[in-house]
């Protein structure tokens, strides 16, 4: 009994360290120094990696320095470029991905693609190959990696599950079986499976010469790929409905989108590590996206940032033998990812940041001169008077109590728009009251009209409520192009109308007066003969074809 | 080893080739089933919610943690590494909540961006300091569940193994956490924005679940390995989800499921290999594949969202809509004193495969609606009440549409074609009404009186 037991513990302790022995770090740190070697012994001839060309890599001297950065040495050289051309082609693929929004698909798939390496292996055991020999397991991985892709796309298309579910479930249960599968092989006679798992961490004991060839021809051909079907990419990506009804074959699209990104993942994958590659097609095209709103130059900067990525942290590597490539590789592009985050020209956090500030501003500003405005007309008498009033009394004074009356905003962010309207001249402060200049005036003029005009359309055209046109006109007007502004007037011009500031919807209203039910019925229809007239008017010059009519936009008539 | 008799006895009523001993195997099935039942009681929510890769993304994360509690204490000791993988497993859960809200990102890309940057930075921490200690990333991340009845720690005058202790407690923490705050967290996932306009915070609930998902990884991957983990958070939630709607049956299903693949994952993990003549293999890979196993029963068998049954209904309603096509254009046919067709012509007109149009008529004779006169269709009584009935709502519905919808009258076949196969006695009559009881459609064809 015991002897079984301790048997079968044995057996155990062999199959954890099978799976945990490799030493990931390692293994990533000997990437640059194996390929380095493979690469030397391909230039000299295929010289046995001896153990001179692996020392060589670490006996860095004053000049190294030099070396490394101007890339003098042929073996720098051809590993930076085979990094940087699967940074590339990663890159190029992973914008796909990102774009239809399945950027974890490269973390399934080259999970998935153990069992396949696991089968492959045992399949060539059964029948007497070599095990290791690269193509073989390659194979395996990249059906066992389509044929998880296969079974996302279903569970997502078939079951109620999402897209993250269908990931996480072909992710964990592929990977368990292929560690299962691993745990078999550790106990077949040929012995271990020494460098299966370097599959997925990265370890290139089985690297040879050819392996970085065959990461730039595949990648070559991923990157030509993408470019050949740019357009009709773009369009799965974009408006997958769309694209079938054009007649583009959508399933054989995405087919190939996913098979380019499991070439990709699985020749990657044995170069460089799972980690890293997961990084790789995620982390550039992220980064991209912050600076572009443009599919193509997207790629392009995706493609730049993954291989510049790819080029600088592979040089730190070289340059700090304590650096794993690959894990500083991760590292220069989540840098350059968060640069981008912050940065970014089109989706930065601080372009951002100081749009919505701009916005605000602005939005303050038109507000505060749209409450000056609207209490100069109320002083002056009411809007009826408000033509021949306004001039004379555009200088009186707007206590600061009165405009804090004027809309829900706290003093401290009136004082801040009032001192910054002060600064522009619009405003002048005397006696801590508030008056308009005579730009500010003109403005003031400019806005309310603006604010009446959209008020207007949108009683007429969308069926607003009178009641809720003031808060929906406040939300859009502070963003409308000048264009639209431009129609609106061209809509009165067309009637030949002058109007300097149309006149409230609302009414000549009072704040108080506002809260009064009936009082505002009554305005309402007191109005609704002139705002009606306007309102047709509006109409007629807008829509010469539909002779609808707007369902009593004044008010009830 | 007290139940070894017992356990012996077991083993041999399995039969299955294996050896099986309670005080080795009792346990390894017990800590694995600690470990899937508090995964999966979180990961009914992860699933909810649509994040179920944040098991995945915390498991590389949280390296780093690790790294640094190892850096700041020069120990290997359990709590330390605890805790500095929870705070930064907390922190992956953070940053991409900050990468998508901030930066406007997909959240699988957010989450993507911040777990490898985490473990790259894990990575470099540990290779800096890894000439001095012993610390293997892999040994941190992918515990061996075979070896975890060996740590023992002394409960009661009894050897208990330590895993256990720490999942026990994990499990019930987890359970009161979902049983307290079970009406926040459904709320919560279904409707955030409602729950927030009623007084629940869904931050604090979703950083609530945060914390203990971390937890729940760092404390089953140190033991079980991260595979279980990543897979026992979503694999028998999303099969529970394929079996309910209601959400507490979906965590008790999935509570059960998990349970039953830790037991049926040692099992096989003991017994298949040794049916091809090796020993046995990796529990936790195993137990992973026999809950993969158990959801793809779940997926494909489920009596309400299963594939099967879905793909079977859905043929069943297509074999009645060409049972309804066949009868109504043979309805038709003898409308217009046409010669009876033949199955073939028909078949060609109704664009029906050769095997659907067999299957069809077998039906429609069986139910005596369809009789055959020297190879061309006829209907019998039976076949042209139901004819006319369907003839009737098609042409009822043409004129509804064109009178109330406002349709034009070259759309509304297609739209009739559709409605008139589920439309029944009392909505025609209801058609009939709003329609003022037309004697024609708007194609001036005749409309058929009720049968």
């Amino acid at each position: 009994m015991w002897r079984a037991m301790t048997s079968r513990l044995n057996a155990s302790t062999e199959i954890a360290s099978s799976v945990s022995g490799v030493r990931l770090s390692r293994g990533l740190l000997l990437l640059a120094v194996l390929a380095v070697s493979a690469t030397v012994c391909h230039a000299r001839g295929r010289r046995s990696a001896d153990a001179r060309s692996q020392t060589s890599a670490f006996e860095w001297t004053d000049t190294q320095w030099g070396r490394v950065l101007l890339m003098k040495d042929y073996n720098t050289r051809i590993v930076i470029f085979g990094v940087a051309v699967l940074g590339g082609a990663s890159g190029l693929v992973g914008s796909f991905t990102l774009l239809r929004k399945r950027a974890l698909m490269g973390d399934a798939l080259s999970h998935a693609s153990l069992p396949g390496i696991a089968i492959a292996f045992i399949a060539a055991n059964w029948f007497g190959g070599d095990e290791k020999s690269l193509p073989w397991l390659l194979v395996g991985a990249t059906a066992s990696g389509l044929l998880g892709v296969a079974v996302i796309l279903v569970i997502r298309n078939q079951t109620r599950l999402k897209e993250d579910a269908a990931l996480g479930i072909v992710l964990s249960v592929f990977f368990g079986a292929g560690v299962a599968l691993l745990g078999v092989i550790q106990q077949m006679d040929t012995g271990h499976a020494a460098g299966l798992e370097g599959f997925i961490y990265g370890k290139t004991a089985s690297m040879r010469a050819a392996d970085a060839r065959l990461i730039a021809v595949t990648s070559l051909i991923v990157i030509a790929g993408c470019l050949v079907l740019f357009k009709e990419l773009k369009l799965l990506c974009f408006d997958e409905g769309f694209a079938g009804a054009q007649g583009f074959p959508v399933i054989a699209l995405d087919v190939g989108l996913m098979t380019m990104v499991v070439l990709v993942t699985i020749v990657g994958l044995q170069a460089v590590g799972l980690v890293l590659m997961i990084a790789l097609l995620v982390i550039p095209a992220a980064a991209a996206r912050f600076w572009t709103e443009t599919m193509w130059r997207m790629m392009l900067w995706a493609a730049l940032l993954g291989t510049g990525g790819s080029i600088v942290g592979g040089l730190v590597s070289a340059l700090f033998p304590g650096l794993p490539s690959g894990a500083m590789i991760v590292l220069v592009c989540s840098l350059f990812f968060f640069v981008s985050m912050m940065l970014g020209t089109r989706r930065g956090v601080i372009i951002r940041f100081v749009r919505r500030m701009r916005l605000n501003r602005r939005i303050d500003r038109q507000h505060l001169l749209r409450a000056m405005y609207e209490q100069l007309e109320k002083t002056s008498g009411g809007q009826d008077h408000s033509g021949l009033a306004e001039r004379a009394n555009r200088r009186l004074a707007v206590s600061l109590g009165k405009l804090l009356s004027m809309r829900s905003w706290s003093r401290r962010r009136l004082s801040r728009a009032i001192e910054r309207a002060v600064e522009d001249e619009l405003l002048r402060i005397q006696n801590g009251a508030c008056k308009l200049t005579q730009a500010g005036f003109a403005e003031a003029a400019r806005l309310t009209r603006q604010h009446r005009l959209w008020e207007m359309y949108l009683i007429a055209y969308a069926d607003v409520a009178t009641a809720n046109v003031d808060r929906d006109a406040d939300k859009i007007e502070h963003v409308l192009a000048p264009e639209v502004i431009d129609q609106l007037e061209d809509l009165l011009d067309e009637q030949g109308m002058t109007i300097p500031v149309p006149q409230s919807p609302h009414g000549p209203l009072n704040a108080d007066q506002a809260l009064n039910a009936d009082q505002a019925l009554n305005a309402d229809q007191a109005l609704s003969a002139d705002a009606g007239q306007t309102v047709e008017q509006i109409e007629a010059g807008g829509q010469s074809g539909t002779q609808q009519q707007p369902d009593a936009p004044g008010g009830p008539q | 080893m007290t139940g070894e008799p017992f356990g012996a006895w077991i083993g041999q009523m399995l039969s299955l080739g294996f050896s099986w001993s309670w005080g080795l195997d009792g346990w390894i099935v017990v800590i694995g089933g600690l470990a899937a039942v508090a995964s999966s009681l979180l990961g009914n929510f992860l699933v909810l919610r649509k994040m179920s890769m944040l098991g995945d993304a915390i498991t590389h994360a949280v390296l780093p943690g690790i790294a640094v509690a190892f850096l700041l204490t020069q120990t290997r000791s359990s709590p330390a590494m605890f805790v500095g993988a929870v705070v930064v497993g907390l922190m992956t859960a953070v940053f991409t909540e900050w990468i998508r809200g901030a930066g406007g990102v997909d959240e699988g890309a957010s989450m993507g961006v911040v777990f490898t940057s985490l473990f790259a930075l894990g990575l470099v921490i540990l290779v800096q300091t890894a000439d001095a200690v012993d610390l293997d990333p892999n040994c941190v991340l992918y515990g061996s569940i075979e070896l975890t009845p060996l740590d023992t720690v002394a409960i009661g005058g009894r050897d208990v193994p330590r895993a256990a202790v720490v999942l026990a407690l994990v499990t019930v923490v987890n359970a009161l956490f979902v049983l307290f705050f079970f009406k926040e967290l459904r709320l919560t996932s279904f409707d955030p924005a409602l729950a927030t306009t009623m007084g629940f915070s869904s931050k604090w609930m979703h950083y609530g679940l945060m914390v203990l998902v971390s937890v729940t990884a760092v404390a089953c991957f140190e033991s079980v390995g991260s595979i279980l983990v990543v897979a026992m958070f979503i694999v028998p939630a999303a099969a529970a989800y394929m079996l309910t709607d209601r959400l507490g049956v979906m965590i008790a299903i999935s509570v059960a499921l998990a349970i039953v693949s830790a037991v049926l994952g040692h099992v096989l993990a003991l017994s298949v290999p040794a049916w091809i003549g090796y020993r046995s293999t990796t529990t936790s890979g195993m137990i992973a594949v026999a809950a993969g196993g158990l959801f793809f029963a779940a997926a494909t068998l489920s009596p309400r969202h299963g594939v099967l049954v879905k793909l079977v209904r859905r043929q069943l309603l297509s074999l009645r809509i060409l049972c309804d096509d066949i009868v109504a254009s043979l309805f038709r046919g003898e409308e217009l004193d046409q010669r009876p067709p033949t199955a073939t012509w028909l078949a060609g007109e109704l664009f029906a495969s050769n095997w659907s149009m067999k299957a069809a008529l077998a039906m429609l004779r069986r139910r005596g609606e369809v009789a055959d006169q020297d190879d061309r269709l006829q209907l019998t009584h039976v076949g042209r009440e139901r004819g006319q009935r369907l003839v009737r709502s098609h042409r009822l519905w043409e004129q509804y549409l064109v009178d109330r919808a406002g349709s034009g009258a070259e759309r509304i076949h297609d739209q009739a074609e559709r409605f008139e196969h589920f439309t029944d006695r009392n909505l025609r009559d209801e058609l009939a009404k709003e329609t003022d009881t037309p004697v024609e459609d708007p194609h001036g064809r005749p409309i058929p009186d009720e049968s």
